[in-house]
């Protein structure tokens, strides 16, 4: 009965009804996400009292984990080439996207943890990430086929955010990090809960394309690969003290949005093999993320943290990626976007490569360049757009309504956190076209009561990546 | 706080090993305080499956609503607590509030049947007082509510757990 966990993942959220929870008490999934069902039918309110439809509405439960999708017995779930070390390391283990994949560890609390990346380093553990190679002719124009990104502007080396989109609609199927490696070669990351969407997709898309006349494309997946995330202010030190070859300038010239291949000191004294670094993240910090090849995956990372110091940089796991995340104005797949989404509605709109928005010919393209002009100016617009918003009083999360003065719902929060940098409320969320200039007030609905919101740029918290230095 | 059990998970192992010393630093020595002061162990601290407390007075009229140690542990830095209008009229089970933490959001459920006739206005201007003395009662302390207890709310208490059989319970989690 341990696998009949009481979380189940029904629309890309993680819903757990509440009722069932308490009969069955082994649903302690640890993963704290999700909506409750109040189990309102059992005991009906007997006052108008507002507090008290707290127990009517569907009270909301926020876990700092999402992509969760997991509803296999732990058993079921793999680990990543990296299990054995967090658990050395008190890592607080939950199911996450089909891996355990830790949540905290025992050293800090999960706010301490955020504020030690954003002042120090943090190491996390993404190997549950799918890593893949496309190389082959025809790689070029299948990244073209499915992405809207310029692959043709993309430098080797160079790494941009794009999304795979379904073809007709230009709804996201994934987000994704693509980076060219030559000339017909490319790395790609995908998230890990859509793992098995994203397989089929791949395969049905290469398929066509093929049948289509397209050139070779070879397609391979990095099974058991270590990825980590180097993260925050002292990143650079930390992975400069560790290169085989330390020149300074390295890594002082590799900016971000960049990668290279670099050999790192392992603690036995030999060489690692050539890791591709890639200066980037998912933190708003400046930061390098490491692909690691399976036998080097837990040599690489004891060397980072040893060689760095538990005084300068710790673990850190899904709670502080979560929150940091949203600080830095990033999406979560299955949250923040989804397979309804398109890049425009979803304020991604810069991924759409310049060439593209006049050439298109990427999947949904037409409906997505009819998209980036107002309907005033002859194109279609979009009815919704994802904006940010600082929430005042109770934090809202996933799944709130926001409403308009009158009250009439108008969006609705797709993520929401109280922010450990700011100490207001941010939360990401969808909202009718014509509410979304920032400075707009308006309120979000948490537990019944309304609560004052206003539209935030975002990122809530500046990026600090590392773009060269500043003109003097 | 059914919620809070799905966040526990991840800080149980830690928790159980400090649960013990916590458990018996404070709330048990308070809860040895109050059966040797009164005959009846009734107005002893009890516990809800879902991480809140209640400790009547020695009146029996009236107690005080909190949430445990262990939760407050396992729900992490709080950050803010949505307390009731009252007076307000409650069944045990129904919702009198929330506590948010940066990583999840619980409702604070009533263990009783009562009417709640004072809140802990400390908690809205500083929230981590919860996390400081979630079990304390004193003005200073991270109560959350002051019941009036009904008749109904008496035989309420039958149905939780005392000190030892709420570690129990934790620990099992």
């Amino acid at each position: 009965m341990k696998c009949l966990r009481a979380v189940s993942y029904v629309n890309g959220a993680l819903t757990v009804n509440r009722t069932a929870g308490r009969a069955s008490r082994q649903l302690s999934t640890a993963l704290p996400r999700g909506t409750i069902a109040s189990s309102s039918s059992l005991s009906p309110p007997r006052t108008q009292n507002p507090t008290q439809q707290l127990h009517r509405l569907p009270s909301k439960l926020c876990i700092p984990i999402r992509h969760a999708s997991s509803t296999s017995c732990p058993s079921d779930l793999q680990k990543t080439p990296l299990y054995d070390l967090h658990l050395a390391h008190g890592g607080k283990m939950v199911p996450f996207g089909g891996f355990h994949m830790p949540v905290q560890y025992s050293s800090l609390s999960v706010s301490a943890s955020h504020h030690f990346t954003r002042s120090h380093a943090s190491l996390f553990d993404v190997s549950h990430m799918v890593q893949h190679r496309f190389s082959g002719p025809g790689s070029n124009a299948f990244l073209e086929r499915i992405t809207p990104a310029s692959i043709a502007g993309l430098e080797t080396h160079r790494s941009g955010l794009s999304t795979l989109l379904w073809p007709v609609t230009g709804g996201i199927v994934d987000d994704t990090i693509i980076t060219r490696l030559g000339l017909e070669s490319f790395y790609v990351v995908t998230n890990a809960a859509c793992r098995e969407k994203d397989l089929k997709y791949f395969e049905e898309q290469l398929a066509e394309f093929k049948n289509g006349g397209g050139e070779k494309v070879e397609w391979k997946i990095l099974e058991g690969w270590g990825l980590v995330a180097l993260q925050g202010p002292l990143s650079e030190d930390i992975l400069s003290s560790v290169l085989v070859e330390p020149k300074e300038t390295e890594l002082r010239e590799l900016y971000f949005g960049q990668s290279k291949f670099i050999k790192v000191k392992l603690l036995s004294g030999e060489a690692s093999s050539p890791l591709l670094v890639s200066r980037g993240g998912y933190t708003g910090e400046d930061g390098f993320e490491i692909s690691i090849p399976p036998t080097e995956a837990v040599a690489v990372t004891e060397a980072l943290l040893q060689s760095a110091t538990k005084e300068r940089l710790q673990l850190a796991g899904l709670g502080a990626r979560d929150s940091l995340r949203l600080e830095a104005g990033m999406c979560l797949y299955g949250h923040d976007l989804d397979d309804t989404t398109t890049p425009v509605e979803s304020a991604l709109s810069w991924v759409i490569g310049k060439d593209r928005r006049t050439s298109g010919g990427f999947h949904g393209s037409e409906v997505i360049l009819r998209q980036l002009t107002s309907k005033s100016k002859g194109g279609s617009g979009v009815e919704r757009r994802r904006i940010g918003l600082i929430v005042e009083g109770a934090p809202a999360r996933e799944g709130a309504d926001i409403v308009d003065e009158k009250g009439e719902k108008i969006g609705s929060i797709t993520s929401g956190c109280p922010s450990p940098t700011l100490g207001k409320n941010i939360a990401m969320g969808y909202i009718k076209d014509g509410f979304h200039k920032a400075g707009t007030n308006l309120h979000v609905v948490v537990r019944g009561k309304k609560r004052k919101a206003q539209v935030t740029k975002m990122p809530f918290v500046p990026s600090k990546y590392w773009k060269g230095a500043a003109p003097a | 706080m059914a919620s809070i059990v799905r966040s526990l998970r991840p800080v149980a192992s830690r928790f159980a090993a400090s649960s013990s010393r916590t458990a018996r630093s404070w709330p048990i020595s308070q809860f040895q305080a109050r059966t040797f002061s009164a005959s009846s162990a009734a107005q002893a601290k009890k516990y809800t499956k879902d991480h809140e407390w209640i400790e009547l007075s020695e009146d029996k009229k009236t107690g005080y609503i909190g949430i445990s140690e262990y939760a407050a542990h396992a729900l992490g830095d709080v950050v803010y607590v949505e307390l009731p209008t009252i007076p307000m009229e409650v069944a045990a089970g129904d919702s009198i509030g929330a506590v948010e933490s940066v990583k999840s959001a619980s409702d604070i459920n009533s263990p009783i049947s009562g009417t709640i006739v004072a809140v802990n206005d400390l908690l809205e201007e500083r929230p981590g007082t919860i996390n400081k003395g979630p079990e304390d009662e004193s003005s200073a302390g991270g109560w959350v509510a002051k019941v009036e207890v009904s008749d109904a709310g008496i035989k309420d208490l039958d149905g939780l757990m005392d000190a030892a059989a709420y570690k129990e319970f934790t620990e099992e989690e």
